[in-house]
């Protein structure tokens, strides 16, 4: 098992594990906090392939590709941040409430 | 500008823009309305006169817009077309007349006539469609033109009438529709033709092809109310009058019978039909419907339901005359079809006048309505005895040739049907005209609406008297040039030629 | 340089792109009349590329003179053309509703106070031109990694433009958007699995060298997971309602008309593109069932709604399920079910964009949006009624209409391959979207008189411009061979057709 192998498989851990708190965990910096973990396990997949042959340089695409992810991630944490502020201006707490889509305008 | 090509489809349109142009129309703008309802209709009337007087010459009238490809819309100019478009044409500009009368003082008449102009474009369109795509297409607008019709009033009992004619219609447009595509997709795209389309793959495909007809028959069955698909059909009585007077006689009830009458002539061919075996079933369904719908009828007091009930009876009169694979049969069927018009849009005109004039809606109270409303109670009395079947007029030429042209092919058990359900007409129909002349009114009218010297608005009374007319001179005149049962015989001849 | 020759392509992008960016610093005075007056400059702009695929065929754009193997590349067959034609179209109609949406009415409007709205007003615009660059871009991207890209920008600004209504609409906006980054995250793990295995991002050049294999089938799977999610389609639609129908009205109409059907459309080209030499019959079969699921369970969702705007996100959950009925019509050799259901996603559009849009207008009328006080409604505003009923038409699949030449296709499509499961599915669900639309449209008919209070008189453009769009979706049904032929400019599903080379 090469260490890029490794690596991949522990990225694709922390997708799962992570995927698995975002959809149970009703608390919302928790799982917010799980996105960018999943994407981390995502973007570490990305390098582990690109130095996939020990001997040739290193893939730069991935790199790039994981570059523009961070960029992406962060922005996209800044946004369900900015919401949840809102929603904990709102109700008092960070938390969804059961779906029920009926509510009321 | 190329004659041929854009008539039929000017013909649709000549009622579908002016219903369009209605809808813009604010409310008390009554005039316009009018105009804009009587030029349709009289240019229409127009261009149906250039177009028979072509067709009767030989001269083809098509349009054709393809709107998938392979599937084109198609209007048709041909001889049993130009028959339904010239009843729907003139029937159109009587109910127009009538309803403008009788609607008058009511409410939302832009949003009624222009619904109302769009439902006689469908019936134009069902009728010139030269292809079941383009049938199916002209079938399903006429169902939702006619939905704004049947819940005018807006009361609970007329909204309820509108969901259950729209679960029945559309439920029998999806069957239609299914078994259109089923074919197109065994046979590949084709027009109508006269003797039919099918006999070359009927040896293949037997099974599927008699699947497919009772799918064909049970979507097309709803709308001409067929047992057991009439049911709604009592309940869309509580539309207007002039909206009932349009279904029973040309509209939705038609367009069912016609469609009968495309498939087992146009598409599948008399032969073919013969050949599965499924004359003997549709003729079997026919002679149900006439027998059930005249019992029914028979327990009615309230008139229009009574009448109703008649028009479940008498539309399969077409249906039977079509089932019977013999050229006299096929012209009592057809020719029925625009007897039956004649005759049932006059009884619910006159209906109509009792309800709005004097406020009699029921059977039992009748008596004596005759010294009233002298001139409604004869139109009356012309169609109900037409119905019934008595010489000279229009209903005892559609039977007599049905029950000829039963014994021609050797059917026997038809004259049972056709005698039985004319002593059931008889049954229903005659107490009323007893009542209505010959016993004295039971007291002062529920209401008394009166203009001039007339028993009734004149836009309510002509409609009905100029019908009635009609229904005597298409009995008498059987046998002139352009007669209907002369027109219907140039069909027969073209459908039967080997 | 003549106009044929300008890359209108990367103009399609780059001018709501750039008018997003000013109006953001126009500020409150002047960002929303610039994003309004933008709405018909970026329209024409997608019309000039649409013009150019018509005349000069599939058109390819390398970005920054970049080739494809390391470079970014623009595609636009007629797919993609027929697809922007489509986005341009009903965004340029629905912002001129949203214009008047964001205007203070008289006397009082449902937000409060006018601050609150100018606030709304400002930020609107930007995000609504960042989202249609976002869908012209994701229409045109040939690059797996650059359609991630476009995915997010297209979730992030529909999420802050779903919040923009507050309230209710905060916690449906933060639900939305898990859903909509997990999506994303499965979908660029699909990507890496790919790009780990042949070392191209490019569609064009992926298509070519991909073969069956398990990480093939690896990314495939995720891929059409994280896709499915966006697309809403069931079990993962229970995202949807809230967000569509919590939404300020112009918003609901673009989610529910186009956003997710970017998602689907993405899955589609990568069917066709990438995922071709998979043979995944199994996995069409299974998008077919839950696609038969959601017509069946999203119709009946939406008949037992009370209030109107649920109602029409359900019937879009119900509509989504048409579109993955294709995909087993397509696998068991009916290829022409693909111009079917590509009609049925452009038909929908239009009439679902209409609905939202009659939604609107009604909830701003009454003050409310509870069906069964929708009495004499149709008296006071016969014009809405009347285009709720036309773009109910399309629904139902009735002619004459976009919707029924749709169904008329995937009808044969199933007949063809003796699908009996799904012809009964695909009509019962017309039969079923019948009768929630009339169940409103009674109201309408109802002679009982109007139990709510006018709220002020309603603008003009919230009447028309769901009429106009429901005319579309009506007029779709009368010329459709000029859509399906754009759509096959440069053969998008040739994949599909394996008779290709065959007599």
């Amino acid at each position: 098992m090469t260490p890029s192998v490794l690596y991949a498989l522990a990225g694709v851990l922390l997708f799962v594990g992570a995927l698995y708190t975002l959809i149970i965990g009703p608390e919302l910096v928790r799982r917010i906090m799980a996105f960018n973990i999943m994407g981390s396990g995502v973007f570490l997949v990305l390098i582990a392939f690109g130095a996939r042959q020990p001997d040739a340089p290193t893939d730069p695409v991935p790199q790039a590709m994981v570059l523009t992810g961070v960029v992406v991630a962060v922005s996209a944490t800044a946004v369900a941040l900015a919401l949840a502020r809102h929603i904990h201006a709102l109700s008092g707490h960070t938390r969804l409430p059961e779906d029920s889509p009926s509510d009321s305008i | 500008m190329n004659w041929g090509f854009w008539l039929p489809l000017m013909v649709v349109m000549s009622s579908m823009i002016p219903g369009l142009l209605i809808f813009l129309l604010p409310e008390e703008r009554a005039v316009t309305r009018t105009l804009l309802n009587l030029g349709g209709a009289l240019l229409k009337l127009a261009l149906i006169a250039v177009m028979l007087w072509g067709v009767y010459y030989d001269r083809g009238y098509e349009t054709r817009i393809t709107l998938l490809p392979g599937f084109d819309l198609v209007m048709h100019a041909s001889a049993l077309a130009m028959f339904f478009v010239v009843l729907s044409g003139l029937l159109w500009l009587l109910t127009t007349i009538y309803a403008i009368g009788y609607l008058e003082g009511g409410q939302n008449k832009s949003r009624f006539f222009g619904f109302f102009s769009i439902c006689v474009s469908a019936t134009t369109g069902i009728a010139l469609a030269g292809n079941l795509f383009s049938f199916v297409v002209f079938y399903e607008l006429l169902t939702l033109a006619t939905y704004p019709l049947v819940v005018h009033r807006g009361t609970p009992e007329s909204l309820k009438a509108g969901r259950v004619y729209l679960a029945y219609t559309l439920a029998g447009g999806a069957m239609l529709m299914l078994g259109v595509i089923w074919l197109h997709s065994l046979v590949g795209p084709f027009d109508f033709v006269e003797g039919g389309a099918l006999a070359p793959y009927q040896a293949e495909h037997a099974q599927l092809l008699t699947v497919i007809f009772f799918l064909l028959i049970a979507g097309l069955g709803v709308k001409a109310s067929l047992v057991p698909l009439h049911g709604w059909l009592p309940l869309a009585m509580v539309a207007p009058a002039p909206v009932s007077a349009l279904l029973h006689a040309v509209a939705v009830v038609k367009a069912g019978a016609f469609g009968i009458v495309r498939v087992v002539y146009d598409v599948y061919g008399v032969r073919v039909v013969e050949v599965l075996g499924l004359d003997e079933i549709l003729a079997g369904l026919a002679a149900l419907t006439i027998l059930y719908g005249s019992v029914l009828a028979l327990h009615q007091d309230n008139l229009k339901r009574r009448l109703a009930y008649s028009t479940v009876s008498q539309v399969s009169y077409i249906v039977l005359g079509v089932a019977i694979a013999g050229p006299l049969a096929t012209i009592g069927g057809i020719v029925h079809l625009v007897h039956q018009g004649l005759m049932k849009i006059t009884l619910f005109f006159c209906a109509g006048n009792l309800g709005e004039t004097i406020g009699v809606h029921r059977i039992s109270a009748m008596n004596g309505v005759g010294r009233r409303m002298p001139l409604t109670m004869a139109a009356f009395t012309i169609a109900a005895l037409a119905m019934i079947g008595i010489p000279p007029l229009a209903g005892f030429v559609s039977k007599w040739y049905l029950g000829v042209g039963a014994l021609e092919v050797g059917e026997n058990w038809v004259i049972a049907v056709l005698v039985a359900s004319s002593l059931l007409n008889a049954a229903y129909f005659l107490p009323i005209i007893n009542a209505a002349w010959f016993n004295p009114p039971d007291g002062p009218w529920p209401k008394d609406v009166r203009r001039g010297r007339l028993e009734t608005m004149p836009t309510l009374l002509w409609p009905p008297v100029i019908t009635a007319c009609a229904v005597v001179l298409a009995g008498v005149l059987a046998n002139m040039p352009f007669s209907p049962l002369d027109w219907v015989k140039l069909i027969a001849n073209r459908l039967y030629l080997p | 340089m003549t106009l044929t020759q300008l890359p209108w392509a990367v103009w399609c992008i780059m001018a709501p792109l750039l008018l997003a960016a000013a109006c953001f610093v126009l500020g409150k005075r002047w960002g929303p009349l610039a994003g309004w007056l933008s709405a018909p400059l970026v329209a024409g702009v997608s019309s000039m590329l649409v013009w150019q695929v018509i005349e000069h065929g599939p058109q390819r754009y390398e970005l920054g003179g970049w080739g494809a193997p390391l470079g970014i590349a623009l595609r636009a067959d007629g797919l993609s053309a027929l697809m922007i034609a489509m986005t341009s179209a009903i965004v340029l109609i629905v912002s001129f509703y949203a214009h008047s949406y964001f205007q203070p009415a008289h006397g009082l409007t449902r937000h409060g106070d006018a601050d609150d709205l100018a606030h709304r007003r400002q930020y609107f615009w930007p995000l609504w031109l960042l989202m249609w660059a976002s869908m012209h871009a994701l229409f045109l991207s040939n690059d797996l990694f650059n359609i991630y890209v476009t995915l997010e920008i297209l979730g992030i600004s529909s999420v802050a433009l779903v919040s923009l209504a507050g309230g209710v609409a905060l916690t449906a906006g933060m639900r939305y958007l898990f859903v909509t980054l997990t999506g994303s995250l499965f979908y660029l793990l699909g990507v890496a699995l790919l790009y780990s295995a042949f070392g191209v991002l490019d569609l064009d050049l992926l298509g070519a060298r991909v073969e069956a294999g398990p990480v093939v089938w690896a990314a495939f799977a995720l891929m059409t997971v994280g896709l499915l999610l966006k697309t809403a389609l069931f079990p993962l639609h229970f995202w949807l309602p809230s967000a569509h129908a919590n939404a300020p009205a112009p918003v609901s109409a673009l989610l529910s008309a186009l956003v997710v059907k970017a998602s689907f459309f993405l899955l589609v080209r990568l069917w066709l593109v990438v995922f071709g030499p998979l043979d995944a019959l199994e996995w069409a079969r299974l998008l077919g069932m839950l696609g038969s699921v959601a017509i069946i369970w999203g119709s009946i969702q939406a008949l037992r709604q009370v209030r109107l705007k649920l109602l029409v996100a359900y019937s879009t959950v119900a509509q989504i399920g048409y579109l993955f009925v294709v995909f087993p019509l397509v696998a068991m050799g009916a290829p022409s079910a693909w111009p079917g259901g590509i009609y049925f996603v452009v038909s929908h559009a239009f009439a679902k964009a209409a609905m939202f849009l009659c939604a609107g207008t009604i909830a701003r009328a009454l003050g409310h949006d509870r069906i069964d006080m929708f009495h004499g409604v149709g008296k006071r505003h016969p014009v809405v009624i009347f285009a709720f009923g036309l773009a109910g038409i399309s629904l139902m699949g009735l002619p004459p209409s976009g919707g029924y030449i749709a169904k008329w296709m995937l009808l044969s499509a199933a007949i063809e391959t003796e699908q009996w499961v799904f012809m009964v599915v695909i009509h019962a669900g017309g039969l079923l979207a019948a009768a929630y639309v009339f169940r409103v449209l009674q109201h309408a008919f109802s002679s009982l008189p109007c139990v709510s209070p006018a709220q002020g008189e309603v603008p003009r453009a919230m009447e028309l411009a769901p009429f106009v769009l429901a005319v579309i979706a009506i007029l779709l049904g009368l010329a459709a061979p000029y859509p399906l032929m754009l759509m096959e400019i440069g053969d998008p599903f040739a994949l599909a057709t394996p008779a290709q080379g065959q007599p």
